[in-house]
């Protein structure tokens, strides 16, 4: 049965549809990646599944609850993790774990050993006793982190969880989000704009474009219906109808830095593939990666126009609070 | 209750902050001493009513006034939580929206309640110091004062939460309330004695539950008042309990 079951969920603001009459099922245990370009609705989605906004229409059953009509007990069951800080900066670090151990009810000896547990996993032990006003925006985010996972909710929510990680950090918190999936079978739901990771690390995504599911399965699946391998070419006169016409040709996009040519068999066909092309200054035979699903299905790269300003921005303005 | 630890949580949390910006306690307290002894001292040069100074008839306005703008104040600080996203750290928790809402009043009142109780230590050494003439400082006035000030000060941080809860700027809450709390205070009989005013303002001043808290804490410290101060006291609570009602109801329907 499906953990979370999501029935032509809505939501308008305004004229704009931000997230359009989708539907999805996600089972126990799994790591689901949400990917899709900046405001195709992810993180609307994730915050109507965690009851912090209503849906125009439609609803969505999170661990056995209606997200419109028992928010109450959805809540008992989730943790997010928010892609802005939400963290009290007039308190330390510690303090600011505290709280949330106490928000969700937890002991004070399991408080004790989960805030030590989390600080050891984010490398934050020894600034703990720091107001989160002197940390750095890593600093933040990482313990932003440390509190989604203290309180092992039964669904986790992280909505763009290592944006401005280091890879060391990445690794660390990829591989204790793992091992606690596995041991204590949270089910994870995130949305990532590293491709690489959510090939690695997800059982299975769904992309989002425009509010609605553009495709949906294993990352292996994805990479296999779009298919083959990519030639990556930049020419000064080439006709993308002639090359989208030949048989073996899946798909073909050109922006200012070159052309995409989706192929079966690259190397068969690269010959033909050129002399339809003309004079090339540069020609590449990548492998197929979720990058290029993404691009394939969405016709933009996934890292156009990152966040990462808006989260600098919050954090600015986090510090004129007080 | 799985809701107290979550309820003291964010107690704990107002309390911490309030007790780390000291420069704001200071500036909370030094305020209402300014007014009381410049406003009080000069314009009691000139006035006093039925024998008793100005400066002891104002007393008991300054108490409320603190309340006042300290508790309403207090309101911003939602908007602040909003600005910041760590409301949506609160909102998410298991956390009732009704809790929420009763751990905010709690530490909304816990800081006003410590700015009124280091006024009426003032209060006190003023009145020994000769400075405040009639006031009345006795285990029982006191206990009296702060039960009065204490419920006013629920009602009116709940009145600041509910428009904090409404309002999406910190700017935009600074004018509103001020908007609101001016003729609240202006029009409580904190300044002025209620008992001669024109007749066009009497309806004003009778609808404002600011007007019963003054006449009960004066009643209480200088002797002083219009109405029976049971009859204060039960229009007080009924004002903070409706607030309470009308707060928990915004909470439940705060969008974020």
């Amino acid at each position: 049965m499906a953990l979370i079951a999501i029935k032509n969920l809505s939501k308008r603001f305004g004229n704009l549809v931000a997230v359009d009459n989708l539907s999805l099922e996600i089972g126990e245990g799994e790591v689901f990646g949400l990917l899709g370009p900046n405001g195709a609705g992810k993180t609307t989605t994730l915050l109507m599944l965690t009851t912090l906004l209503r849906p125009t229409s439609g609803t969505a059953v999170v661990n056995g609850f209606d997200i419109v009509s028992q928010p109450d007990k959805v809540r008992k069951s989730i943790g997010i993790v928010f892609q802005d800080p939400s963290s009290d900066e007039t308190l330390t670090g510690y303090e600011n774990l505290n709280l949330h151990g106490l928000l969700y009810d937890m002991p004070p000896d399991l408080r004790k050993q989960r805030i030590a547990e989390v600080l050891s996993l984010v490398d934050l032990t020894g600034r703990k006793d720091d107001l989160v006003k002197k940390y750095s925006g890593g600093m933040r985010r990482r313990l932003e982190l440390a509190r989604g996972l203290m309180h092992h909710p039964k669904i986790l929510f992280l909505d763009e969880p290592t944006l401005g990680l280091d890879p060391q950090t990445r690794e660390h918190i990829w591989a204790y989000v793992k091992k606690l999936a596995f041991e204590k079978n949270i089910t994870i739901i995130i949305t990532t704009h590293y491709m690489d990771e959510a090939d690695r690390l997800c059982n299975r995504i769904g992309i989002v474009d425009a509010g609605k599911i553009a495709v949906l399965g294993t990352p292996k699946e994805l990479k296999q219906a779009v298919g083959g391998d990519v030639i990556f070419l930049k020419a000064k006169a080439c006709d993308v109808e002639s090359l989208q016409a030949l048989p073996f040709v899946k798909g073909v996009r050109s922006d200012d830095e070159g052309i995409l040519i989706t192929v079966q068999d690259a190397g068969l066909h690269l010959q033909e593939i050129l002399e339809k092309a003309g004079p090339v200054a540069f020609v590449e035979v990548r492998p197929m990666t979720l990058e290029n699903v993404f691009l394939h299905h969405t016709g933009r790269a996934i890292r156009e126009g990152s966040p990462e300003g808006s989260w600098a921005e919050k954090a600015m303005m986090a510090g004129s609070r007080r | 209750m799985s809701d107290l630890r979550g309820i003291y949580a964010l107690w704990y949390r107002e309390f911490k902050v309030f007790c780390r910006e000291q420069s704001r306690l200071v500036a909370s307290v030094a305020s209402p001493v300014l007014w009381l002894l410049i406003i009080g001292g000069g314009l009691g040069s000139v006035i006093s009513f039925s024998g008793i100074n100005f400066l002891s008839f104002l007393f008991p306005g300054i108490l409320l006034q603190t309340a006042l703008f300290s508790a309403v104040f207090f309101g911003v600080y939602i908007v602040w939580d909003k600005k910041i996203d760590f409301l949506k750290e609160v909102l998410v928790s298991p956390l009732s929206r009704t809790s929420i809402f009763i751990g905010k009043i709690l530490g909304g009142s816990t800081d006003t309640i410590i700015q009124i109780a280091i006024l009426l230590i003032f209060g006190y050494l003023f009145s020994v110091f000769g400075i405040l003439e009639n006031i009345t400082f006795s285990p029982v006035t006191v206990a009296i004062s702060i039960a009065f000030l204490l419920v006013m000060t629920v009602g009116l941080v709940s009145i600041g939460l509910i428009l904090g809860s409404q309002m999406a700027s910190p700017e935009g809450f600074q004018l509103v309330s001020s908007f609101l709390v001016t003729p609240l205070f202006f029009l409580s009989g904190a300044l002025f004695p209620i008992n001669n005013l024109p007749s066009w303002l009497v309806p004003f001043v009778l609808c404002n539950p600011a007007t019963y808290a003054v006449d009960g804490l004066r009643g209480t410290l200088v002797g002083m008042h219009q109405f029976d101060i049971r009859l204060d006291f039960c229009i007080v609570c009924i004002f903070a309990v409706v607030m309470i009602l009308v707060g928990t109801y915004s909470f439940k329907h705060m969008r974020l």
